[in-house]
């Protein structure tokens, strides 16, 4: 049985609402296949039943669940290398020496998932940094979706999470073995703060970064909401900091207050024209 | 053309790895035990990447991988291990007898692309 057009726009527009993330009217099946999921998780009938429940009853915390369901949580270890590559051979060293004062070093990453990208860029710090333990150095990890955030805490990933991406040497010296999971050491843990933080919310308690990584979250966005977000950003980020977004992101166009910068096959964001 | 040794006891994982690199563009070259590898290498002339096997009859992997980083003629060949050996020790001891890069049995497509590419061997 498929979704009504009643019961999508209803979804679309809570979603939207929550999340900001657009759902075309294409998307029928997505929302079928991810809310039927949700409602066999939930003991709850079918999705029609779930869907009246959140808009006929009210249930708030199962209309958080729905919006959630409708996230793409796709993300990998180093995901694109490339950005990461820039951030070991460029940003890191370049930072770490106009830091060095100070030694205090802040990332945000703005949409987490699971994990792989915050602890990723702890692997690169923690092996950039001359001495960590002297540093004030900070990746808070953020993230609308409680889920996702409490399994990257747990920081447990399948062989196959593991095999993406992440480079032999780095496994065995970030990672140990449970059970037939990897496990990322606490030292990496340690590093990373998770919250939950709803971009598309009035944002607060953030502190100022040197870098920014807000990667393959924006394409779900209509315009308006991209722009508010970047420039809300600007104010996150220090006058020499750096912004990276997703491959197929840009923020070109926009007629915002950053320029780009080249770093060999990718590029990043700094503030001013 | 880039070329690959696959070191390997198991018919079938031969011709899984060889589906995948060909599908990567690489031509291949198939050996059944470490002794048949070095002896494939030789024949060969040059190769980019090698993926190995760990447990084979005769000579295995890790005697395989400390023979071939003896030689200098073979500086520029890349090691992949390919094995069921999921141990942290084993994964060190791998790296410390010269492989590169280390693939967990079992395996997808997408991994083997992945470590290649992480070796600047694929996309
Ligand atoms: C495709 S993942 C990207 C993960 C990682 N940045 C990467 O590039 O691999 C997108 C993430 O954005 C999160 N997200 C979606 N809407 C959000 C919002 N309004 N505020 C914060 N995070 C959001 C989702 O929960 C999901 O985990």
């Amino acid at each position: 049985m498929s979704i009504t057009k009643q019961d999508f726009n209803f979804v679309r527009d809570v979603v939207r609402s929550r999340s900001a993330i657009l759902l075309d009217d294409n998307k029928g099946y997505l929302v079928e296949m991810r809310l039927s999921a949700l409602a066999q998780k939930e003991g709850i009938d079918d999705v029609q039943t779930l869907i009246s429940t959140v808009r006929d009853k009210g249930n708030i915390s199962l209309r958080e669940l729905m919006v959630e369901a409708m996230t793409t949580n796709e993300t990998s270890f180093f995901r694109d290398r490339h950005p990461f590559d820039a951030m070991r051979d460029t940003i890191l060293p370049e930072l770490i020496e106009k830091r060095a004062a100070t030694r205090s070093l802040k990332i945000w990453c703005g949409a987490a998932s699971t994990g792989q990208e915050p602890y990723s860029l702890a692997i690169l710090l923690r092996d950039s940094l001359p001495h960590p333990s002297l540093w004030d150095s900070k990746i808070i990890a953020t993230d609308i979706s409680p889920e996702v955030l409490g399994k990257a805490e747990r920081g447990l990933y399948t062989q196959h999470e593991v095999g993406r991406g992440l480079p032999a040497a780095m496994l065995v010296k970030h990672f140990k073995r449970t059970g037939l999971e990897w496990e990322v050491k606490d030292e990496l843990k340690a590093m990373v703060d998770y919250r939950r933080f709803n971009l598309v919310e009035p944002w607060m308690g953030l502190p100022k970064f040197d870098i920014i990584f807000m990667r393959n979250v924006l394409i779900y966005f209509d315009t308006d909401v991209k722009k508010q977000i970047l420039t809300n950003a600007l104010k996150y980020l220090a006058p020499d900091g750096y912004l990276f977004l997703g491959g197929s992101e840009t923020l070109l166009g926009l007629g915002l207050d950053y320029h780009r910068v080249n770093l060999g096959p990718v590029s990043a964001y700094c503030p001013g024209a | 053309m880039k070329r690959a040794l696959i070191v390997d006891d198991s018919r079938t994982m031969r011709m899984i790895l060889t589906k995948y690199l060909r599908a990567l563009g690489f031509e291949i070259k198939q050996a059944g035990n470490g002794l048949e590898g070095l002896k494939a290498l030789e024949e060969m002339e040059w190769a980019d990447v090698a993926l190995v096997d760990w447990n084979m009859p005769g000579m295995n992997g890790i005697e395989f991988v400390h023979s071939v980083r003896a030689q200098e003629k073979y500086s520029e060949l890349r090691i992949m291990m390919v094995t069921s050996e999921t141990d942290v020790e084993r994964m060190l001891q791998a790296l410390e007898a010269g492989a590169d890069e280390y693939v967990m049995k079992p395996f997808t497509q997408e991994i083997i692309q992945d470590k290649l590419s992480l070796l600047g061997l694929a996309a």
